[in-house]
């Protein structure tokens, strides 16, 4: 870092990386211009702008930032497209899209994603791979509103949904720790494992109907009435406890991971396990509250899912949402902010998928597909730029 | 921090290699039969216990199933009390295992090429739904022709989903089980758009039923049947194509350039790479062609037995996820899959239908399918766990590469 320092000059402005992200910004704001509360309606200046972004690619290409500058070029035609495509359609169904609650609908869907990807960033910065965290999330769901029918609270249901999570975690751990297994073996094993158990205690215990209505759930923080329909108000005002409490976990895991002693030793172990055990470091017993950590944090968001978001359980609730997490987990580069930006991202996929059948009735379930193909593209588009901890899916051999 | 800079140590002699190949073959070494045996075992003592604990008894609860799968006619062929329901039993297990072979087939092809495919699901489903295209479309065609191209067609589109993975791996290394997990949800929301009210794939006459039900297929389409009624889920020639597939997959393997170099990219990328082979290409053509193993599965379904679907089957579908634990448990070789595949369509029918509800309800063991599925992947995961009990007994034919091989005195 501090040799870019002296570098304050006007040539790094025009460096190719540079010029891609303006290009990529260029190509967000084509799309932006053409929404609510903007709402543009000539399609002029979203062709113009995206244009313009894909033409910062193109030079990007050409000057040798191949990757950043063919992304520049991707989002500057899809911004052309989308902007242009909503210039087209109504201001109504725009206005019904584009509210201020999509962001609050947004941030219910990335608290289940948040929740799990720092789970998994405290296994894989420890140096396991945990593909399992479906599978952990899944057990928070069941086993939490199991928690919360028979105990009659949401604390009993998040409490033993965090328990379920972080037995299964205890499972992939010895099979991914002590034995030495394949970790991403082992962890697809521990998806159906929770897949299996789940599902059998669904028909045992609620004959695989749904379970009754009106548990204990999360409740919501007031921060305005609900008379108040500002934009503060729609966005914010209303949000679930789980969402406040996710926030906080990415600013105090982001302390933990880079600011204290612990989280020193967890990446160290990650990095160089031999290292780390050479000065001392108990890897094996770090890795081990590591990964049971994840499983933990997994089921919260599983738990939040149905304790907290949907007040009931249907089979594989979580639906994949254990494997965006891990995406967003690589998107954001193993880090609790990038992590909780990319969980944003695909939240927000998510919440204007719900969002489009206004549009198209028949077309509203192909856009369903719109989180796991925004996952897809991310991922493929960003893998390479981002480093994973040097030591991760090794298992480690004391000696 | 890069590893080659570290002064070169020897192996540690139970360090496993680090490619999934790599350990499917020590364990293949380690102790051959008997480890599949032992770890299909195990899960399912476990999977008894889950049984034990919900108050059934696991005995009575796994004859039935296996009674219910038809195979006690295998055993008692002239049991009269079995006459009439064990031979159909039979062809419907023989139906799963048709499917559970190619699925099984799919992620076992490659896995040998290094390759983690769970993606047999959306393949199967991209298999379906073209195979359901192609049946119902096309009605004037002659029989041979339009089941050719339909099963092709089907094998086609797998082939082209898993491809997908397969470049995304090569072009900039994304991980096969992320992108796969992601065609997987893709393909099954395209499957609830295709067949849903009003969907383009739905049957002209359940349009106004408003049944989210495709149409069923031209009679040109449909397999031959050689066992059973041939209207009402009858064994079809698809098995023999699933044997048949089995060969194949054998053949292409041991027996072709390109299953040599599958196979070296699997044991070793780096090394493969070092003796001039294209690992990219590798990884595209072995994603391709276990995608066309899980495509057809889906097509015979669909021109074999199943005639139509719906949103509630895409729904429910989960054979092409049963495909990664036959692979595991038959080791990823034609004849282990093979049995393999025979043992879980047992499991699966005798689960779903055989079972007598005041034993066992029949949907909570259904479930417990899933459960002996991860335990299985489970078990075979921890390989290292059954080589060291063997070791333990001597019985390890090793090879150990780390030794330096005699050079003859100069």
């Amino acid at each position: 870092m501090s040799t870019y320092v002296g570098q304050l000059d006007a040539a790094r402005f025009v460096r190719p990386k540079a010029v891609a992200s303006y290009g990529f910004a260029l190509g967000v704001l084509a799309f932006l211009l053409a929404i609510p509360p903007i709402t543009e309606r000539s399609p002029v200046w979203p062709a113009f702008l995206g244009i313009l972004a894909a033409f910062a690619g193109v030079f990007a290409v050409s000057r040798g930032a191949r990757r950043a500058g063919s992304g520049a070029i991707v989002v500057g035609v899809l911004g052309v497209a989308l902007g242009v495509l909503a210039t087209r359609s109504s201001t109504g169904n725009l206005d019904q899209v584009f509210t201020a609650s999509l962001i609050a609908s947004m941030l219910v869907f990335a608290t289940p994603l948040t929740f799990a990807a720092i789970g998994g960033m405290f296994s894989e910065r420890s140096g396991v791979v945990n593909i399992g965290l479906e599978g952990m999330m899944l057990m928070g769901a069941f086993w939490g509103i199991w928690g919360a029918d028979k105990t009659g609270s949401w604390v009993g249901g998040l409490v033993i949904g965090i328990i379920a999570g972080g037995l299964l975690a205890v499972v992939h751990a010895v099979f991914a720790i002590h034995l030495r297994a394949d970790q991403i073996v082992g962890g697809v094993a521990v998806n159906f494992l929770a897949l299996g158990i789940t599902g059998y205690f669904f028909v045992q215990l609620y004959h695989g109907n749904n379970v009754p209505t009106g548990i204990s759930q999360i409740p919501d923080v007031n921060l305005t009435s609900n008379s108040n329909h500002g934009f503060f108000s729609e966005a914010f005002g209303h949000l679930n406890l789980m969402i406040w409490a996710v926030m906080a976990l990415v600013v105090v895991s982001y302390f933990v991971m880079f600011r204290t002693p612990l989280g020193l030793r967890i990446r160290a172990c990650g990095e160089h396990p031999r290292a780390a055990d050479t000065v001392g470091i108990n890897v094996y017993g770090l890795r081990y509250f590591s990964v049971i950590l994840s499983g933990m944090l997994a089921a919260a968001g599983g738990a939040y899912l149905t304790v907290g978001f949907l007040g009931t359980y249907n089979e594989n609730v979580t639906a994949g949402r254990g494997f965006i997490a891990l995406a967003a987990l690589i998107f954001g580069n193993w880090r609790p902010f990038g992590a909780f930006g990319a969980a944003l991202l695909f939240g927000l996929s998510t919440a204007i998928a719900f969002r489009l059948p206004v549009y198209s009735g028949t077309a509203a379930t192909l856009f369903q597909a719109l989180p796991y193909v925004i996952t897809l593209i991310a991922v493929a588009g960003v893998i390479g730029r981002s480093t994973p901890p040097a030591a991760v899916g090794r298992p480690y051999v004391k000696q | 921090m890069s590893e080659s800079l570290a002064p070169t140590t020897p192996p540690e002699p139970d360090t496993p290699p680090t490619t999934v190949a790599g350990r499917l073959d020590l364990l293949h070494r380690a102790g051959g039969i008997a480890v599949p045996v032992s770890t299909g075992v195990f899960a399912f003592a476990i999977g008894g216990l889950v049984v034990l604990g919900s108050g059934h008894n696991p005995f009575i609860a796994y004859r039935d199933i296996l009674n219910g799968a038809g195979l006690n006619w295998l055993a008692h062929p002239w049991d009269v009390n079995t006459a009439h329901t064990a031979p159909y039993n039979l062809t419907q297990t023989l139906l799963q295992t048709t499917t559970l072979i190619l699925t099984g087939l799919a992620v076992a092809f490659a896995f040998r090429c290094g390759l983690f495919n769970i993606g047999g699901q959306g393949q199967y489903f991209m298999g379906l739904f073209v195979a359901s295209w192609v049946g119902t479309s096309f009605v004037n065609m002659t029989r041979p022709v339009h089941i050719l191209l339909g099963i092709g067609a089907a094998a086609l589109a797998g082939a082209a989903w898993a491809a997908i993975a397969g470049f995304l791996k090569a072009a900039v290394g994304a991980h096969e089980v992320i992108t796969t997990i992601m065609l997987n949800w893709i393909a099954y929301w395209i499957g609830n758009y295709l067949f849903q009210q009003g969907g383009p794939l739905q049957g002209a006459a359940n349009k106004p039923l408003d049944i989210p039900i495709s149409g069923d297929i031209a009679g040109s389409a449909k397999l031959p049947v050689f066992w059973g009624d041939k209207d009402l889920q009858g064994l079809h020639i698809g098995f023999f194509l699933a044997i048949a597939a089995l060969i194949v997959f054998w053949a292409i393997l041991n027996r072709t350039t390109l299953g040599y170099e599958v196979r070296a990219v699997g044991y070793n990328p780096d090394a493969a790479a070092y003796g001039g082979i294209k690992v990219r290409t590798n990884y595209v053509r072995a994603m391709a062609i276990s995608g066309a193993f899980a495509g057809l599965a889906g097509g015979l379904d669909m021109l074999g037995y199943l005639f139509h679907v719906g949103t509630s089957d895409v729904q429910a579908s989960s054979i092409g996820f049963l495909g990664i634990a036959v692979a595991l448990l038959g080791r990823s070789t034609a004849v282990g899959v093979g049995l393999a595949a025979l043992l879980f369509g047992a499991l699966l029918f005798g689960t779903t239908h055989g079972l007598q509800s005041n034993v066992i309800d029949p949907s909570l063991a259904g479930h417990l399918t899933e459960l002996i599925q991860g335990l299985v992947v489970l078990f075979v995961g921890a390989d290292l766990l059954i080589i060291a009990v063997w070791r333990a007994g001597g019985r390890l034919r090793r090879r150990p590469p780390d030794e330096p091989v005699a050079e003859p005195a100069s």
